[in-house]
């Protein structure tokens, strides 16, 4: 065989392969610096105007530098071409490039890899629906480029179709390869530091502001199924990052490395099991239900009762969880915990510091401190608002008794530092607060708009106590949602606004939707694919058993579409079928159609030696003949089948 | 022959899995057909690959789907090229004979019950075509091979490929179709004029040569006497026009024999060569000819069966 290095590319594949690049770049358009699409716009164009006037190519020298150019720029936004970002930019700008350089199908072939290449890296940005779609479009056009270049001659419709008739063939194969082939939990070298950038999420840290920033976002952060029903509103606090740690200002988590197992016992009886899959958020935090019972094997605990998972949450994570809403812990809490759970700095907050001398000089134990304090916050009047007032240094006291409007992040510190001040050991928990069951398929989805934060007291004999001020002040945020609790007027993320309720139900059918999606196609993982191989009946799924199966199911598959292929091929042309029928009924009266005789001359025959079925032999002839030869119509063999079915020699 | 090329020669008489030249029509069954990926289709593997590893380092459960997908992709084009070329039914198509010197152009009926698209066919020596079938129908691929020698010209083994549909799965076959051609020998270029002297041996009759009525024009042939060119029609209709000879009454009476021994040259082919341009030189005039070789001779006749059975026997002499 003659070794050929391509032919040269005609104008339809030279479209074709235009077509491919766009396809595949303007999905990722919203996704990577606007210069890099409007060069990669702007080469494409070059290509489509040379192609349009019959141009040649530009010199490779101006190409070179055009590569050597984009690089300098691709490195100078990065400062590396290594990673994620740049090494997208960089296929970004080559597939656009190698278009001004592609002559031969050869050329055309590299585009296309390239191209699949571009679609699976749309994925590093978002591997929702939308984007699924997307990638689809792109890898069927690029389909149909790849056949474009083998065949110059076929059509563009023609080819599109055959195109996705084979993409469609290749599904069955794909499926059981998602399924069955043995997955390993990445990455298999450390990512790049970009890989999981900028996300929307708690901070470990809780300053005046940093939590109202995210009752802007509908975005979810993770979802619950419950194995029972789900627990009242008001029970769902969702736990994240505990910050006993205060400088005047902010509040910090503990500096300490969290403990395979939590510091108490889980008690017997009163769990509530539930799942939970939690969004990436690179961070370690699982969102548990207050309080969790046990650390899993993918957790561990830290001293103040937050579960966190052993790696960063790089990925949507699911965990099996069982919390108990009645527990309290830390009754046996030391001293030097305690201790730290009443610092305050010096000179903060002086207002309060004088309020709850009052109060400790008025109360005989720090239970009614406590409740001196909650009615303090309850008479107070404050109003819980999405858009509070800016706080200068003495935050706690300009909102208790200056701006009083505050979000929860101004109750809970401000009742933290009054708590402290009083004597009380009291931290500032974060986390989320709520969520909403979606009626479709019973997920209860918690948004970032959920997020919260309140805060612990520690009373000797009792332990940690929870005692949210927001719920003082705002009960309906508690008991209903935030859109309940803010001033009618308050901008609200559009999921919360009451008025828009049919916006509302198409939402709860996407967000199930794309619950589902994100369960069994992005969070199928190694541990998903045990638990479902389990469940179908694979005793100990492990590598060697899923290669085998794979093997097994895919030689199947492949027996049936090559069964299914030359199925089709041996369907004929049914007049010829109904006409080989009629031969065989009229051979068993020694009539058989003898092979080289046109139907014609077969119909006189037969006529001739059964003059009764004469006319009626002649008319299925006629049909045939005009079947077969002429221009056939259906309906035409309607008659032919009408008239062999009453036909009776 | 290098071992390398000895071990393809081997394994392609092991691929054709019959003995040439077969029975026409061959059915190229599946046990015949092989199936390998093209350089492109090494390529493409080369690229899922990276995308497996890339969907795996980055946690892509999309890009699992896409990369399976894509290899799904490769398999169906595995199964859509066999498909193309499995049970294609080949016969021999009309060969017709051709001079030494020229080309030989096989034709072999391509016949199909389905569609098939881009069958290429090849012969060893580079030559190839190209050709589609429609569903139920047939197609002509024709095979130009240079006729070099008089004698029977075989048609070599035929290698049969499709790419079809990605150009990343090439499926292929061989056959060796019982189709051979026969080949004149070469007319001589620079003949002697039609031995007319060869009275002796019975030739002509006296006065034969029929130039006596003028009775029309025909097409110039190189062995016409000079005289006998309409010289006054082409001066009128210029250089481009073809030569015309005038014919004249009476030279459908005329008599020749072409004899062996008449026709000069040093070795066998030599003679062959002339005495193939008096064959076609005196069919040409209308002559009444024979032919006399040493084994066999040919009566006078004329006509165009005569021709090709004059010629087939210079064509086969001393071999057959």
């Amino acid at each position: 065989m003659a070794k050929r290095s391509g032919t040269l590319l005609v104008p339809t594949q030279i479209w074709w392969l235009l077509a491919t690049g766009v396809a595949v770049i303007a999905p990722l358009a919203p996704h990577v610096q606007p210069w890099l699409t409007v060069a990669a716009t702007l080469a494409l164009v070059w290509r489509a105007a040379l192609a349009w006037q019959r141009k040649p190519l530009p010199s490779r020298w101006l190409l070179l530098v055009l590569v050597v150019a984009g690089t300098a720029a691709v490195l100078w936004q990065f400062r590396t071409l290594l990673g994620q970002n740049p090494g997208v930019a960089l296929l970004i700008l080559f597939l656009a490039l190698k278009h001004l350089e592609s002559r031969t199908t050869r050329d055309g072939l590299a585009i296309v890899f390239l191209a699949f290449f571009l679609a699976l890296a749309q994925f590093f940005y978002s591997q929702a629906i939308p984007a699924a779609i997307a990638s689809a479009a792109g890898v069927l056009v690029a389909t149909a480029t790849l056949l474009a270049l083998a065949d110059p001659r076929a059509a563009p419709p023609a080819v599109l179709r055959r195109g996705g008739i084979m993409l469609l063939q290749a599904l069955p194969l794909m499926l059981l390869l998602f399924v069955l082939f043995p997955r390993v939990q990445g990455p298999l070298w450390a990512l790049p530091r970009d890989a999981a950038s900028a996300r929307t999420g708690l901070s470990d840290t809780m300053a005046p502001g940093s939590i109202s920033q995210l009752s802007q976002s509908d975005a979810i952060a993770f979802r619950v199924r419950f194995a029972d029903a789900v627990p009242a509103q008001k029970l769902l606090y969702w736990r994240g990052p505990v910050l006993p740690e205060f400088d005047g200002r902010a509040w910090r988590p503990m500096n300490e490395p969290p403990f395979p197992q939590l510091p108490y016992g889980e008690p017997g009886s009163g769990g509530l099991d539930y799942e939970t899959i939690v969004e990436p958020h690179g961070r370690h935090w699982i969102f548990a239900l207050e309080l969790p019972g046990a650390t899993t094997a993918a957790t561990f605990a830290t001293r103040d009762y937050q579960l966190v998972a052993r790696a960063p949450l790089t990925v949507r994570q699911r965990h099996r969880l069982r919390s108990y809403p009645a527990l309290q812990a830390g009754r046996d809490d030391g001293e030097s915990l305690r201790q730290r759970a009443l610092f305050l700095p010096e000179g903060s907050n002086p207002r309060i510091r004088a309020l709850a001398a009052r109060w400790r000089n008025a109360a005989q134990s720090d239970e009614d401190v406590l409740r001196l304090a909650e009615s303090f916050f309850l008479n107070q009047r404050l109003l819980y608002t999405l858009a509070p007032p800016l706080l200068g240094e003495q935050s706690a006291d300009e909102f208790l008794f200056d701006t009083r409007q505050g979000f929860c992040e101004h109750f809970a510190n401000a009742f933290a530092v009054a708590m402290r001040a009083a004597g009380i050991p009291a931290r500032v928990v974060t986390g989320y607060q709520g969520g909403e069951v979606n009626p479709v398929d019973g997920w209860l989805t918690v948004r970032q708009y959920d997020a919260h934060a309140w805060t612990e007291v520690w009373l000797a004999g009792r332990g940690w106590l929870r005692v949210d001020p927001t719920a003082i002040s705002a009960p309906t945020r508690i008991d209903m949602n935030l859109a309940a609790a803010v001033p009618v007027g308050d901008p609200l993320p559009l999921m919360m606004r009451v008025d828009l309720a049919w916006l509302r139900d198409i939402r709860f059918r996407w967000d199930a939707v794309a619950n589902a999606w994100n369960q069994w196609v992005l969070g199928y993982n190694p541990d998903r694919q045990r638990d479902l191989l389990r469940r179908l009946g694979m005793p100990q799924p492990d590598w060697q058993r899923m290669t085998a199966a794979l093997a097994v199911l895919c030689g199947l598959a492949l027996l049936a579409l090559t069964a299914w292929t030359l199925r089709q091929r041996q369907r004929r042309d049914p007049a010829l079928a109904l006409w080989q029928k009629l031969s065989r009924r009229l051979g068993r009266r020694g009539l058989a159609r003898r092979p080289a005789e046109g139907p014609l001359a077969y119909a006189q025959r037969v006529a001739a030696a059964l003059p009764q079925a004469a006319t009626d032999m002649h008319a299925i002839a006629t049909l045939y003949a005009r079947l077969r030869y002429g221009a056939g119509a259906p309906a035409l063999l309607h008659e032919l089948r009408h008239r062999m079915a009453s036909f009776h020699p | 022959m290098n071992p390398a090329a000895a071990l393809r020669e081997q394994f392609i008489r092991w691929a054709l899995r019959v003995r040439p030249p077969e029975e026409s029509p061959i059915t190229l069954g599946q046990r015949r057909v092989y199936v390998l990926p093209t350089r492109a289709g090494l390529g493409y593997a080369a690229a899922l690959l990276t995308m497996l590893i890339g969907s795996i380092n980055y946690n892509l459960s999309l890009g699992y789907v896409l990369t399976f997908l894509l290899a799904g992709l490769g398999v169906v084009a595995i199964l859509h090229s066999f498909r193309n070329l499995v049970r294609l039914k080949v016969s021999r198509g009309r060969t017709p004979p051709v001079f030494a010197g020229e080309h030989v152009a096989f034709h072999l009926v391509l016949a199909s019950d389905v569609e098939r698209q881009a069958l290429r066919l090849w012969l060893p020596d580079g030559e190839n075509t190209t050709v589609d079938i429609a569903a139920n129908d047939s197609a002509d691929a024709c095979l130009r091979l240079p006729a070099t020698r008089r004698g029977w010209l075989a048609l070599p083994r035929v290698g049969i490929e499709t790419t079809w549909p990605l150009g990343m799965i090439r499926a292929w076959a061989y056959c060796a179709p019982d189709l051979r051609c026969l080949v004149y020998p070469k007319p001589a270029t620079k003949a002697p004029p039609l031995p007319w002297g060869a009275g002796e041996h019975g030739g002509r009759r006296a006065g034969g040569q029929g130039n006596d009525d003028f009775a029309g024009l025909r097409g110039h042939q190189p062995a016409d006497p000079p005289r006998h060119v309409a010289w006054k029609t082409a001066a009128r209709q210029g250089e481009d026009a073809p030569l015309l000879t005038k014919q004249f009454d009476g030279a459908a009476t005329a008599r020749i024999w072409l004899d062996w021994h008449d026709a000069p040259g040093e070795d066998t082919e030599a003679r062959l060569s002339v005495l193939t341009r008096w064959a076609l030189d005196a069919h040409a005039a209308g002559l009444d000819w024979g032919l006399r070789l040493p084994e066999r001779s040919f009566a006078p006749a004329s006509g165009e069966e005569h021709l090709q059975a004059a010629l087939t026997a210079l064509a086969l002499h001393g071999q057959a």
